[in-house]
């Protein structure tokens, strides 16, 4: 019973663990964490890791089937699709595309949302009115429509992709920011900051932004899972890159003519894409439940 | 003399959560019928759990290891959920310590007064409405029908405060425990309400245990005492003895450290090392005492 | 008053938009340099914002805050900003006030290189371990966070964070409120200790007049918004002018059995909320 204390047993009270230690021990951290990782390498490495030219056809080898199947062909671990592509080398390149969208896409779309969210919840008055009224307005376009729109004025690709997510997405993070921004504004410790005589971009940036933190990287890889799935639908309509670079979504829209002679073909890509999806919200599951302290008490 | 109304005898609990530590050690005290009893102790001392175990409503870390709650003569530890929810409300009810967050915010208080009385007491709803004003005006509300017709957040806590004393004694119960219930009031709202159950327990002859960690509280309205200490009761006895001539060190460091508007220095004088050490080696020699004699 | 420290006049503080009722109306007060004036009043009182009003957290609608000579009332961030090296201020929940993201260390040493106490940090810490020291707290506390502190442990922190940068003035927040009567008597002593040490003016709010008495020279009694009684605490303790403060002398339960007590100055309460 801590106040009947003279003496504190601070010194000898053990170190609880750093950050590091902390992440390292949750199970969903390490695990989808892992898996992340790995496909990390995999997009990073994929000219070297893939086993053949994700684009070679070989028409003489088409819809052979995954190896331990019947009439399957060696080498080709996954299989081939209709062009007789080797659908393993083309799910490691597709890594390629959808990670690119994941950290791009959401790593934009957390930036300039969250900035917005933290200068509408640190300053209120009518920089928060207006960025409030701006989200409100922006939210109420419906976002397919939008997409759709950029991609018609900025011609398909990875840069339109991206720019949809990012012009779509950044209002949910600004919102969640302002929100937890306008929480923590209230609490004690900002005014004893005020007190103190601390400018008001360090009491933001250094008092608060750090107690933001965890709800920020929850929702960030949130949304890398939606950013993925976002580009996956978008090259599954075609609306993405080039026909020409392999992504999950275009396979599975090959993949789905053939599915009742090579099911293969869309099982592999859905497989990839729903196994990346399920590891970005288990990391940040766990991100959220280890980098808080307080809230773990 | 007769038999007392509430005894608990002995009663040992542990908390799972914190590798089986002791946080409830034999206590013993028992409550006569029409008396106010104290049990004041400071934070963590374990006044809350006894008063839940009572209720049936420990939490699931906590864990009863050894005792009895006799309930006039009935071990309530022993009874089915079902009997036991028999005697709450009727013969056993509570007075809360927060009434901001013990009242339902989303129903009139009509309808949570009526509650109980129509469940316990098989009124109709007539006959609870109007008992239900009678019970307000009972605990000195003047307006019942506006209160009645009102939500818990149109009321002031103090005034949220004899609503749920009005609950409590209005199944007219044998025994009520009150769980801090001025805490969270002003000073002055304080005075009345204690007032207030004083009196409602005297017409009532209504037994009432009183669980509080101030002292200045329990003296005026507590016939006697417990005082606990790290689940221990450290001393017993009717108040007046207690407070004016206390025999343990606990009690008088507690006194001590007590500040009051009536001598400047008091309530400067933290508890020194010597006795907290002495508090200490006693509930250690306790627990191995309890450890060789798990019986004894 | 010559050697006032702080001193409020007229004060009218009210939130929201303009026309919205006041919460304090027109309060006076003062402090003089080293005294330790209590501020003592229900919920409602406004004692909490007299005292932000008082440190220039609150723009009052109407009044003034003078500090040592100086209006300060109407001074913007920047201009206050040297100001705020003499005011500090000690809240009542040290959870909430102790930035759960920093250090101890961090959250002492910061103010002190801020304000030029210290040229470097390695001579900030010195400094913070030599008033971690006063406050009775071990040098290993620079390293840990709020949560892993007990509540006593926090609540001296937040006093060494008062005093590290040598004020003039503290405000004190009902610092106590929280807290076990054995800790609570500790941070008392330790605060009545600092502030003759260092000669400091404390204001210090609560709603226990018990407690404003063991450390307190004078007292603002406070309801409602306004001031309703105030002088040096023995003579309002002794002899209370207003009903207000008779009722809520008479309304603190003092640990000594008394039989007449529950039922004595109902009267008295009748008349002050007529």
């Amino acid at each position: 019973m801590e106040h009947w204390s003279p003496t504190s047993t601070i010194d000898t009270d053990p170190q609880p663990p750093s950050v590091a230690a902390r992440l390292l021990r949750d199970p969903k951290v390490v695990g989808a964490g892992g898996f992340i990782l790995f496909l990390i390498v995999l997009a990073l490495g994929a000219p070297l890791i893939a086993p053949r030219d994700p684009l070679a056809q070989n028409l003489l080898l088409a819809t052979v089937p995954p190896t331990g199947f019947a009439e399957a062909e060696p080498g080709y671990l996954l299989g081939t699709d209709g062009l007789g592509r080797d659908v393993l080398s083309r799910v490691i390149f597709g890594t390629q595309v959808s990670l690119t969208v994941a950290f791009v896409a959401a790593g934009l779309a957390c930036l300039i949302g969250s900035l917005l969210g933290l200068l509408a919840g640190f300053l209120g008055g009518f920089v928060e009115a207006v960025i409030s009224r701006l989200v409100d307005v922006w939210m109420a376009f419906p976002p397919v429509l939008l997409s759709i729109l950029l991609v018609a004025v900025l011609g398909t690709g990875l840069h339109s992709v991206i720019a949809a997510i990012v012009v779509i997405d950044w209002t949910r993070f600004c919102r969640v920011v302002r929100t937890e921004t306008m929480g923590q504004a209230q609490m004690d410790y900002v005014t004893a900051a005020r007190t103190i005589g601390f400018a008001r971009p360090t009491i933001l940036f250094r008092e608060i932004l750090p107690n933001v933190m965890p709800v920020l990287i929850a929702l960030l890889t949130l949304e890398m899972g939606i950013a993925v799935v976002v580009e996956a639908i978008l090259s599954f309509v075609g609306l993405s890159v080039s026909s020409d670079t392999p992504t999950w979504g275009g396979m599975i829209a090959e993949g789905r003519q053939i599915v009742h002679e090579a099911w293969w073909v869309l099982a592999a890509p859905l497989a990839a894409l729903f196994a990346t999806v399920v590891a970005f919200n288990q990391l940040g599951d766990g991100l959220a439940r280890s980098l808080d302290p307080v809230l773990r008490r | 003399m007769s038999e007392p109304r509430l005894s608990i005898e002995a009663l040992s609990a542990i908390s799972l959560r914190d590798g089986n530590r002791p946080v409830l050690r034999r206590v013993s005290l028992a409550v006569d019928v029409g008396e106010v009893h104290g049990i004041v102790g400071e934070s963590g001392a374990g006044k809350s759990t006894i008063a839940k175990a009572i209720l049936g409503i420990i939490p699931s870390q906590v864990k009863l290891v050894g005792g009895r709650i006799a309930f006039e003569g009935r071990d309530l530890l022993s009874l089915s959920r079902n009997e036991l929810r028999a005697l709450l409300g009727r013969d056993i009810a509570l007075v809360p310590q927060d009434p901001s967050t013990a009242l339902n915010p989303s129903r009139r208080i009509e309808a949570q007064l009526t509650d109980g009385l129509r469940l316990k007491r098989g009124l109709s709803a007539k006959a609870a409405r109007e008992r239900a004003g009678a019970l307000l005006e009972e605990v000195q509300i003047r307006d019942p029908e506006r209160v009645l017709a009102s939500y818990p957040h149109q009321l002031s806590g103090g005034m949220r405060q004899r609503v749920l004393i009005a609950a409590a004694f209005g199944l007219e119960p044998k025994l009520v425990i009150a769980d801090e219930p001025t805490t969270a009031l002003d000073v002055t709202v304080q005075k009345q309400i204690l007032r207030l159950i004083r009196a409602l327990q005297e017409r009532h002859g209504t037994s009432v245990l009183f669980v509080s960690h101030d002292l200045g509280v329990v003296a005026k309205i507590c016939d006697r005492l417990s005082v606990l200490y790290m689940g221990r009761v450290m001393e017993q006895g009717a108040t007046e003895a207690v407070l004016s001539a206390p025999r343990h060190a606990y009690t008088r460091a507690l006194l001590a450290a007590n500040p009051r508007y009536d001598r400047p220095d008091a309530g400067l004088e933290p508890t020194p090392p010597e006795v907290i050490a002495a508090l200490r080696t006693e509930i250690a020699a306790f627990d191995a005492r309890v450890r060789e004699t798990p019986d004894g | 008053m010559a050697d006032d420290l702080l001193a409020a006049h007229g004060l009218v503080v009210a939130y929201g938009r303009p026309g919205s009722p006041a919460v304090l109306h027109g309060v006076d007060m003062r402090v003089g340099k080293g005294e330790t004036v209590g501020i003592v009043g229900e919920s409602g009182s406004g004692k909490t914002t007299l005292g932000r009003a008082l440190l220039g957290l609150i723009r009052p609608v109407a009044g003034s805050v003078i500090f040592d000579g100086s209006d300060i009332t109407a001074l913007e961030e920047r201009a206050r900003r040297p100001l705020r090296r003499r005011m500090q201020i000690i809240f009542q929940d040290p959870m909430s006030s102790l930035n759960p993201r920093h250090t101890i260390g961090r959250i002492l040493v910061e103010p002190v290189l801020l304000h030029g106490l210290a040229q470097s940090r390695a001579a900030a810490l010195g400094l913070v371990h030599g008033v971690l020291d006063r406050v009775g707290l071990a040098r290993g506390t620079v390293d840990r966070y709020s949560y892993e502190l007990s509540g006593g442990q926090r609540q001296r922190v937040g006093i060494a964070r008062a005093v590290v940068l040598r004020p003039d003035f503290v405000l004190a927040d009902e610092i106590v409120s929280g807290l076990d009567v054995s800790t609570q008597a500790q941070v008392l002593r330790l605060l009545k200790e600092l502030t003759s040490e260092m000669h400091l003016a404390l204001a210090f709010i609560s709603h226990d007049l018990s407690v404003i008495r063991s450390i307190c020279q004078r007292v603002v009694v406070m309801r409602e918004g306004s001031v309703v009684e105030e002088g040096p605490c023995e003579r309002v303790f002794a002899a209370p002018v207003a009903a207000y403060t008779r009722m809520l002398i008479d309304a603190i339960p003092l640990p000594a059995v008394d039989p007449g007590w529950l039922t004595r100055g109902v009267a008295v309460e009748a008349a002050a909320a007529g």
